[in-house]
């Protein structure tokens, strides 16, 4: 039997699905004691609510409070400066994933770079960076690497080929991101509102559901994990319903199709071989988290960017613009459209803060599909 | 095996070799063959008149090469104006080292897709640069046509008009894409790469009140209908599974977390007809591709906007396309 890839997604954006789910959260709902503050983690899922127009469909005490799950949205801009002095050594080749090159530092970006003549390429999948490092021995081949949990196997695969391989010219430069953490700088801020999570699934089909039971336990919010399309958000939405008006809070998996509790052990293996958390690691916007961020272990150093080129990295924090409310867009305090430069000084094409940015970060889901009440 | 030399775009022997070898043999018509400074047309009234630069990687792609788009692009944008096709221009800048066998099937190319409008090359223009300068070759043309319906213009959608889409969208985006990227698929995307021009004249012979028609070439379908909601200052409201696109280009999509209304087409139109025509209209154009259909209406809930309506009653607006295409992370 073959798959086809419209075999994955075709049912679960049914209009007839979509509506039933509707009518069940808002009969549900109506059970509820307090209004329902869910924070979607990952920007996936402020796209696909935006997208398909999901918040229209909810009653209007069930709130989204956009969550701080976009990678490119959370790197503070001298991470984004190291990326660029990388790229203007001499002989580097940069290579990293889709929106990072978009993405403002305090000066330039890699696409003002890239137009400047350094070479900087956006890849589709971190395995070419094989072949390109193969096919360019006389240069340094230095891998941007960013991303949660969901990217990290990705990176951590392509370590163990490049050593296995002896290919010596390819290097690291590692920001990889965890979402637990994260969550509970949110939850440990006392200005939250949220309640409840909507967990991304593709996280999970690589950690297992598991890495939420903490967050459930600690904070009595319900956590489910949910798949992508509008169906998947909206029946994981009726789930914590249904936890919040049965008094349960636990972590929860909708997306069964892939999720299970323990996750990809061997993914979770060749992380765990090739990185280690880092003491801290300095979000845009929520400032220093411990223990958030993925760096190389030791037996990799010769790999580390981070270590390799060290005197070409500048070392200084550097804000964001005074104007810009992304940091607390991302600790879920505002909405987009509640910052004075959105849509105006601050658009796609001129982006001052990096949730305008990327396409998963939440100012730019407004920018592209909200203003419809 | 034979290359283009820089002698190729000397004005001597070795140009004149190729233009008449290659170039008249596969354009040859009185006009060009006059050989004159310029080409001397005969044109009754109103005329329309349009130019476009060609520059595609790879030059060859699944539906079409650089040569086809060349003169379809240029064709499609007369047609769009309701003006039948007559007489192209067309220049050449071919990077020194390019194999004459290239040259020739991009030029032969060429010559089959003008034989589907009638349309003529009457005057050219050919430049050899150095290795590095272009890459391969860019290809100019520019052309004229003859009003044969008048008043078809961005600025005249009226309230209750039907919108249409000539067949499925975003094919040459995605194909482009796919062959750029060197993607394995298991099924490729095919360009739409064609002249629209038989598809316009039924449109026109079958007296369908045509409001506007544009190709949705780059900034796809969205931009289309952006660049109307503004100039016509209507909102137009948009049914988002009536919008046809094919599994390739939305499987392509998925996994890039692109829009088919945002990708780029060669050879598919966007139309505001009178609501008395369009499922005239939606006949005819079916005859030519059973994939066209209709996919919106003309109101002035928001003016300016277009409005996506989804199937399970819920709304968004559909913004112009911005910045480079990239494709998402996780």
């Amino acid at each position: 039997m073959s798959l086809l890839l419209k075999d994955l997604y075709e049912g679960f954006r049914n209009g007839e699905a979509i509506r039933a789910l509707s009518a069940a959260i808002a009969r549900e709902s109506e059970k509820l004691s307090q209004p329902l503050h869910i924070m979607e983690v990952c920007g996936g899922h402020t796209h696909t609510i935006m997208k398909y127009g999901l918040k229209q469909l909810l009653p209007p005490h069930i709130e989204f409070i956009h969550g701080p799950g976009c990678p490119v949205c959370i790197m503070p801009k001298e991470r984004i400066d190291h990326a660029i002095a990388l790229a203007r050594m001499e002989d580097a080749i940069l290579l990293t994933l889709g929106d990072m090159i978009r993405v403002p530092g305090s000066q330039s970006s890699l696409s003002q770079e890239r137009a400047a003549g350094r070479d900087i390429r956006a890849l589709y999948s971190p395995i070419d960076a094989l072949k390109i490092a193969r096919e360019n021995p006389d240069k340094k081949v230095i891998f941007f690497a960013i991303g949660f949990e969901t990217t990290t196997p990705m990176t951590a695969s392509l370590i163990l080929q490049a050593e296995k391989e002896g290919i010596g010219n390819l290097y690291f430069h590692i920001n990889h991101v965890l979402v637990p953490p994260a969550v509970h700088a949110i939850m440990d801020d006392s200005d939250t509102r949220v309640n409840a999570f909507i967990g991304p699934s593709h996280v999970s089909v690589i950690t297992g559901s598991k890495i939420y039971e903490p967050i459930a336990a600690a904070y009595h919010t319900p956590v489910v994990v949910s798949g992508f399309e509008p169906v998947d958000v909206m029946e994981g939405i009726l789930r914590i319903v249904r936890q919040k008006t049965g008094g349960r809070a636990t972590a929860e998996v909708q997306y069964s199709r892939a999720v299970t509790r323990e996750g990809n052990l061997k993914a979770q293996e060749m992380i765990d071989q090739t990185m280690r958390p880092r003491d801290h690691f300095r979000w845009r916007g929520i400032g220093d988290i411990p223990h958030s961020a993925l760096q190389l272990r030791g037996e990799f150093a010769h790999r580390d960017a981070e270590k390799v080129f060290a005197d070409f990295l500048p070392t200084e924090p550097i804000d964001d613009h005074k104007l810009c409310i992304c940091g607390t867009i991302l600790r879920g305090l505002a909405k987009p459209d509640e910052c004075k430069v959105f849509g105006t000084a601050c658009t796609p094409s001129t982006p001052l803060g990096s949730c305008m940015v990327s396409s998963e970060g939440s100012c730019n889901a407004y920018y592209r599909f909200g203003g419809i009440g | 095996m034979r290359r283009i030399q820089l002698s190729h775009g000397g004005g001597g022997e070795e140009m004149g070799a190729l233009v008449r070898d290659l170039f008249y043999r596969h354009f040859g018509n009185e006009i060009l063959l006059k050989s004159e400074d310029a080409a001397v047309l005969e044109v009754n009234g109103k005329i329309a008149f349009t130019t476009d630069s060609f520059t595609v990687s790879p030059i060859f792609f699944s539906g079409g090469d650089i040569g086809k788009i060349a003169v379809a692009g240029t064709v499609n944008d007369l047609a769009m104006m309701g003006a039948r096709p007559l007489y192209l221009s067309c220049g050449f800048m071919i990077e020194e080292g390019l194999e004459v066998e290239v040259l020739e099937r991009i030029v032969s190319s060429m010559a089959a897709e003008l034989a589907v409008s009638g349309a003529a090359i009457v005057c050219g223009d050919t430049k050899v640069v150095p290795r590095g300068a272009v890459d391969k070759i860019f290809i100019n043309t520019s052309g004229i046509g003859e009003i044969v319906c008048e008043g078809i213009s961005a600025h005249a959608l009226r309230e209750g008009d039907l919108l249409l889409v000539s067949r499925d969208i975003g094919a040459h985006g995605a194909a482009i894409l796919a062959a750029r990227e060197g993607m394995e698929l298991s099924s490729h995307p095919k360009s739409d790469c064609a002249t629209l021009w038989p598809a316009v004249e039924a449109l026109i012979q079958n007296g369908i009140a045509v409001r506007a028609m544009r190709d949705a070439t780059r900034g796809g379908v969205s931009a289309v209908l952006n660049e109307w909601a503004a100039a016509s200052q209507v909102c137009l409201e948009v049914e988002e599974e009536a919008v046809p696109v094919c599994d390739e280009v939305r499987g392509l999509c998925e996994m890039m977390g692109f829009e088919a209304v945002d990708l780029a087409n060669e050879g598919t139109f966007v139309a505001a007809v009178d609501p008395a025509d369009a499922q005239e209209a939606l006949a005819v154009l079916r005859r030519s591709n059973p994939a066209a259909a209709q996919i919106g209406t003309v109101t002035l809930h928001k003016q300016g906007r277009v409005i996506l309506k989804t199937g399970w009653g819920s709304r968004r607006y559909l913004e112009l396309p911005k910045g480079e295409l990239l494709p998402r992370i996780c």
